[in-house]
Order: structure tokens, then sequence, then C-alpha cells
């Protein structure tokens, strides 16, 4: 497993989690911490063990592909930050 | 204050109602009263629904007058912040979800209410489910109705106290590590964890979809099983919901354990709990063996890892499932100039350290390069584990065992994260497992030299799909030592 330390300002990135400076250093030390922890792990022999991704047997559930009922778009909308029109607003995403 | 009503079982609160002796009406005013006096200091509900309570009981006895046999009738109940109810408050004890209205309810709540039960209010929990404590919730403090200065466990803590407390007869909970087990063990209430999708998860917020399993907290085994009858069962709108016919299981209760096999875990030396806990745990097992069980020793070897094992698997499914929380389409949203900006500083403000810890490390043990070094290696672990348990069931009917290490403890005593991730060391195990187990009370103790007696849990676990049996045997089990009637919560004089 890994040893090196955790870049967490790469990882918070890959979050979307801005992060303060204090936050990094401590939660830095406090993950680094429990990768020691979850490193015994390692001493399991998995070589030949299928991973579980689900105990109990799941299969995939298919249904006609007709329209149902569902949720209104003003019940919806009516928990938006901000809309606009029938639409969620969001900041500017593309360049002029 | 009069609590002519509320003190007593669902089961009995639900036939008084039947029979007429007392209207749903008159049990949800007798509520209000009491959460009104008291929960400004316990503080187990995060909103109470007054308008809603009253509505539906003036629905539930109408439907009596007309004959209808409600297995919950009027039977209060506690609703954890993280399951959706429509047209509520629903936060899951975080400042992002705070002012969020859900506008649709989940299946596991609407067929409690179906059944009559009457959703009194929200409880409070640790941010997402993600503590044992309830410490980590971001929207109020939740105490332990036993003793003020102590925890009420969690992340279920809110549904735990309040019905330790008789703010509800029923607090329904969510269990992912231990989340409804160890509040309910805290708090001296049965606590009952079911096999993974037999309940269904429509409208529980995500925390990890493979482990979450909504159960519930009672004061008694027979309306914990009421409970399960009544929520049980395939949901379409669930595609890990289980479809096979649920069993019956407040009909099934036992009264002795004749012909069965109890396994004690070798691994689980309880010597290490102190010689207290010890002595509890050890009448425990003895009390079993006297009501006609065989005990008999099982090894699980791999359940050290546990722990660890979850700490990578719950982090990476939470990373994953809170990355809805981007201030898009509902909750907080902190303005920026750019999207990107909007996301960080969003997240950044509405989510508490708990869960920021648990996003980073899910996020690291899923990303590229350390996915088969982390993830998938503990998913291999998680097939050890239950591998284990399907060995350990060859030779016993049940696994008895201690649900938590040490009975409630005081505010701010776990404040290293690792310390408090310890406390679901022996509930983890069972739900990487999917297994169904419950605890149920078996002793007191009078933790750290101090006066106030705190209750101590015994957990036990069943194969997959075996409630009839679980409920069954933890019913034999609490008729024959009452350890939970033996102290009464702290209530009087603790009016805010």
């Amino acid at each position: 497993m890994g040893s090196e330390a955790i870049d967490i300002r790469y990882v918070a990135k890959l979050a979307a989690l801005a992060l303060t400076d204090q936050e990094v250093e401590t939660f830095g030390r406090q993950l680094n911490d429990l990768l020691e922890h979850v490193n015994a792990l390692s001493q399991l022999d998995t070589a030949s063990v299928p991973a579980t991704a689900q105990v109990v047997e799941s299969r995939n559930v298919m249904r006609e592909d007709t329209p149902r009922p569902c949720l209104g778009r003003e019940r919806v909308l009516a928990e938006a930050p901000q809309r606009q029109g029938g639409f969620f607003r969001v900041p500017r995403i593309i360049a002029e | 204050m009069r609590r002519e009503h509320i003190e007593k079982s669902a089961a009995q609160i639900a036939a008084d109602v039947r029979s007429g002796r007392v209207s749903a009406a008159e049990i949800v005013e007798e509520t209000l009263a009491h959460v009104d006096l008291i929960d400004g200091a316990i503080g187990s509900y995060l909103t109470v629904i007054a308008d809603f309570a009253r509505a539906a009981a003036v629905r539930v006895d109408e439907r009596i007058r007309s004959g209808e046999q409600l297995a919950l009738a009027g039977v209060p109940l506690a609703v954890k912040d993280n399951m959706c109810v429509d047209g509520t408050r629903t936060t899951c004890g975080s400042k992002i979800l705070e002012h969020w209205i859900a506008p649709y309810t989940a299946t596991a709540v609407a067929r409690m209410l179906d059944a009559g039960a009457i959703a009194i209010g929200k409880a409070n929990c640790d941010e997402f489910a993600m503590g044992s404590s309830c410490e980590n919730s971001g929207l109020g403090v939740t105490r332990n109705p036993y003793d003020p200065a102590r925890v009420p466990g969690g992340s279920s803590g809110g549904s735990a106290a309040a019905v330790a407390a008789y703010e509800a007869a029923i607090g329904l909970g969510s269990d992912t590590g231990g989340s409804i087990r160890e509040p309910g063990a805290f708090c001296n209430l049965v606590a009952f964890k079911p096999t993974y999708g037999s309940v269904s998860r429509y409208g529980l917020i995500a925390f990890a979809s493979s482990l979450d399993q909504i159960g519930p907290l009672t004061r008694t085994v027979e309306d914990a099983a009421l409970a399960y009858d009544a929520m049980a069962g395939y949901d379409p709108m669930d595609a890990t919901s289980i479809d096979r016919p649920v069993e019956a299981t407040a009909t099934a209760l036992r009264e002795d354990l004749r012909g069965l096999r109890v396994g004690i875990v070798r691994e689980f030396d309880t010597k290490a709990l102190g010689p207290d806990l010890d002595e509890i745990y050890r009448q425990a097992y003895a009390d079993l063996e006297r009501l006609g069980a065989e005990p008999v020793e099982v090894s699980l070897p791999t359940a050290d890892y546990g722990v660890a094992t979850y700490y990578l698997i719950a982090p990476a499914e939470c990373s994953s499932n809170l990355a809805r929380f981007d201030g898009v389409r509902y909750g907080l949203r902190v303005e920026a100039d750019d999207v990107r900006a909007m996301y960080d500083r969003t997240r950044a403000a509405g989510f508490g350290p708990e869960v920021k810890r648990r996003i980073l490390i899910g996020t690291y043990a899923l990303s590229s390069g350390y996915y088969d070094a982390y993830y998938v290696r503990a998913q291999k672990a998680r097939t050890l584990i239950a591998r284990d348990f399907a060995r350990a069931f060859e030779q016993c009917d049940l696994i008895a065992c201690p649900a938590a290490s040490c009975p409630a403890f005081e505010f701010g005593a776990k404040s290293d994260p690792y310390s408090m991730y310890l406390m679901d060391y022996y509930t983890i195990p069972m739900s990487l497992a999917g297994l169904p187990a419950l605890s149920v009370p078996c002793g007191w103790t009078t933790p750290g030299g101090g006066s106030v007696p705190m209750p101590i849990g015994l957990q036990l676990c069943a194969p997959l799909f075996g409630e009839k049996l679980l409920l069954g045997a933890a019913h034999a089990y609490e008729r024959a030592t009452n350890h939970a009637t033996a102290r009464q919560p702290v209530l009087e004089g603790v009016h805010a």
C-alpha cells in the first residue's frame, strides 16, 4: 500500500473543497495517521480474493421506458439557491 | 408532568388507540407537551413538526373509527434527520442542508406512517450520519437522557435520546457501521439494524450506499419487531432493495432459547473491556445458556481488520455520494465569480470537519494510483470478513458479543478522530457483511468513578435474513433479564 504522505491540496482540489492553511495542516496530519492504521490491511493475503462491492446479491433493475409522474419542475426549482425561469442559475462556466 | 400514555411501549400505545381507550390525538398532545417541557435540555429534535403530527393524528383516529387495524396506531415516531419527510426540513445535521425542505417522503417513513405511527419530529444526528456521539452535528447538541454530561452515541443519537426520554416510542435510525446499535446501547434501548437491502433506502440521504440500512430504536424487542414488520420489504424505488417475502417477526417472539447454538467470538475477549464490562458480558452469555442456548466458541479472525476496511470503503462511497452537494440544485450556496470557486467555497462553508475528513480520505482512496492499493484491497478484506461470518454460522445460529467497548462517554472525550472510529469496532464487521444485528440492554455500569449508572448493550447477530430468529431470541433474553426497566432516565428537573 502507499507509504508517501497525502498531497492534501491536490486531493482537496479533486474533492472540490476549499481548505484553509490550518485545515491543510490538521487534516493532512489526521489523514496520514488514518492511513497508518488502514495500512494494516496489507497484512492480509488478498491475492486470490474477489472484491465485494455488494454483500447481498443484486441485479440490474429494468422497467418499461414509459413516462411516469415525477416531481414537478416548480417543486424542484423551489429549493434552488438561484434560478432563472425554468433553470438552475450558476456562475458563468464558458468564457465569452 | 403527566406522562400517562407515552411511557408505554409502542405495542401498548397502539393497542390502546385501537381499542378506543385513548385517541391518537391525545397521544400526540401528551407527547408534544412533554417534548416542549424537556427537549430544550435533551436536544433530541432539530425540528418538531407539531402541525404535521396533529394532522396525522386526525387521520389515524378516522382510520381507527372506520375499523382499520393499524399495527402502530398513534405511536409517536422520531425520524432521524437524514430521512426525507415531504414538506419538512431535512438537514442531515449539516449546515449545507440547514434550510432544505424535502419534496417527498422516504419509503421506510411512509410505511411507518401508513401503519399508523405519527412523526413528531426530525431527530438530531452526526452530520450526514458520520460519527458515534452526535457531537458532529452542525446544528445542535443532544444529551444522554441517563446522564446529561454524556453523549447519546451516534450517529442516530437524536432518535435514541428521543425514545429513551419518552419523546417518541419508536425512533428511526440509519446504521452504516454501528449508527443504530451504538446509540441504542448508550441509551438503554433495543437497537436493530436489519439485513442490508431488507428496508428500502429510498429517501434516506446516502452516506455509504453499500452499507447504509434503516432500522428502529425502541424500548422493547416487541416494538422493534413491529417497526421492522411495518417497514421491511421490496421497494421498486431502491435498486438494492431485496425482492423476497418478508417473514413477520412480531408474531414469532420466543420465550426461551432451547435448541439454539450461540456463538461466542474467540477474538472478542471481554477482559480487554475492563472488569465491570467483562462481568456484565460473562453474565449475559451465562443468561443465554440458562435460557437453553448451547454456547459454541467461534472465530472471526479478520474481524480485527473491520475498522481499517470500513474507513476506506465508507469514505470512498461518501466522497462520491456527497459530490451532489455543490450549491447548484439545493441547499447552501456561497456565491463566487466562477463556478469552480462556487463549488469549493460552498462545500467548505457547508460541511463540518468530520465530513471534510471523510470526503478527503475517500477521494484519496479512489484517486488514480491509489484505487487498487486502498479501495480494492478494502473490498477484498470485506470478502474475507463476510467469509468469516459464513464459516462461524456453520457452527452456530446466532453470535453474541459486545455492542460497544464502553458505556456512553462524556462530551469531548474522543477528540482524536481515530479514537472515535474505534467506537464501532464491534459493530462494523456485521455491517461489512450485511448481517442483521441488534443491541439489547444487558446491564449497568458506573463509569469513571462517577455516581450515575449507564447502560450496556449486548449485540446479537444472525445470518443474512435471520431477522425472525434474531428478534425472537432477543425477546427471550429481554424477558428473562429485564435490564432495561431497572432504571429510569433523568427527566425531572432537566427543564430548559
